[in-house]
């Protein structure tokens, strides 16, 4: 399975969550897929989507917030994922594209590729919903299941170590920042549950 | 343990009088009265972690999701979260409010909290964060009033150290 694939394969169910992804291929694919006003990406700070996410999670419990996160970032955030599991909310969804290595600078591998596995160490945590999927069509599943589950999960789709071109795109940092921020805040606006 | 009461409840209500509605924390010894407070308040979302940085990543997110918070750490805290504050908080105009214990200066016992004391202020100057000292009760609601002002108005990092004077009771 190619990550751009697996992304593109869910892309329309996006449109009613709030997505944070990595750097490096994610966000660059992504984008490629087309940007929407609901996606930020956190092109640095490894490790912090998934408490970005988290962040936004807990804040508004009225949104269905998706993190598109990677091995590499989550190896350098473990205790987030104890973290993440302790708080449990049941609005996100943490998606881990495990292509086992560091892609975007150079391809060096990761402990995944050695054995490390991810959902088992999230199941460890206390992620209540846990999986590793293989193919688009177990990821699309597995990803549709825990949108419809009002619970946490994370699902660890296994992906080809393949990725764009370049990383750089036309989106400005902080163009993107102060979009997704106007975009939460609309949706507060027209929310049921303000925040 | 003489950890002040009365100053971490003034620097408690100067939180909430500034809007904070979240709290991230790593226990120490002198915020151990401010995460109860926290814990115990209804209005008030905990979110206790396990390294201090992942705190830098839910300030983060709950600014774009519009609820102002703070994160509670010690200095070596402070230390262990500069990645994050550098290529997170700054990055992208993140308003991270920062309340630091300031562990090692003058009158500390515990040898292990010497250095960080020493580096905490010049690591604060190098990464340009403005940044004061709250040393008695006077300075706590104005000191914290004008920080999240700033803060917001430069929509950047500010951090408040709490210093021994404030937060402990003896010599």
């Amino acid at each position: 399975m190619k990550r751009r694939d697996a992304m593109e394969a869910v892309y329309s169910e996006l449109d009613r969550c709030v997505v944070v992804t990595i750097m490096g291929a994610v966000a660059a694919e992504l984008q490629s897929i087309g940007h929407k006003p609901n996606f930020f990406y956190l092109q640095h700070a490894m490790g912090l989507a998934s408490s970005m996410g988290l962040g936004i999670a807990l804040s508004r419990p009225e949104l269905k917030v998706i993190v598109f996160d990677g091995d590499g970032s989550i190896l350098m955030n473990l205790g987030g994922l104890s973290t993440l599991a302790r708080y449990r909310p049941r609005n996100l969804v943490h998606v881990v594209f495990d292509n086992e290595s560091l892609l975007s600078v150079g391809g060096f591998p990761t402990a995944t590729s050695t054995g490390t596995d991810i959902a088992g160490i999230a199941r460890a945590a206390g992620v209540p919903n846990t999986s590793t999927v293989r193919t688009l069509e177990e990821f699309r599943s597995a990803f549709t299941d825990a949108l419809a589950a009002d619970d946490l999960a994370t699902i660890v789709a296994k992906v080809e170590a393949v990725g764009p071109s370049g990383y750089v795109t036309d989106l400005s940092l902080l163009e993107n920042r102060y979009q997704f921020q106007r975009h939460l805040t609309t949706l507060s606006l027209s929310s049921q549950h303000p925040a | 343990m003489p950890v002040s009461v009365a100053s971490s409840k003034l620097i408690y209500e100067s939180l909430k009088d500034i809007g904070v509605r979240l709290v991230s924390a790593l226990p120490e010894t002198w915020l151990v009265h401010l995460i109860r407070m926290s814990e115990e308040d209804p209005d008030m979302t905990l979110v206790r972690l396990a390294k201090e940085e992942e705190g830098v990543g839910i300030s983060a997110g709950a600014h774009l999701a519009g609820v102002k918070s703070a994160m509670l750490m010690q200095n070596h805290g402070f230390l262990a979260s500069v990645n994050g504050i550098v290529s997170c908080a700054q990055l992208y105009r993140i308003p991270l409010l920062m309340l630091i214990s300031h562990r090692g200066e003058f009158g500390e016992r515990d040898p292990w909290q010497t250095e960080g004391g020493g580096v905490t202020e010049h690591v604060l100057d190098a990464l340009r964060i403005p940044h004061t000292r709250l040393e008695s009760s006077d300075h706590v609601a104005r000191r914290l009033h004008k920080a999240q002002t700033l803060a917001q108005s430069a929509s950047r990092p500010v951090a408040l150290l709490l210093c021994r004077d404030l937060m402990w009771e003896e010599a």
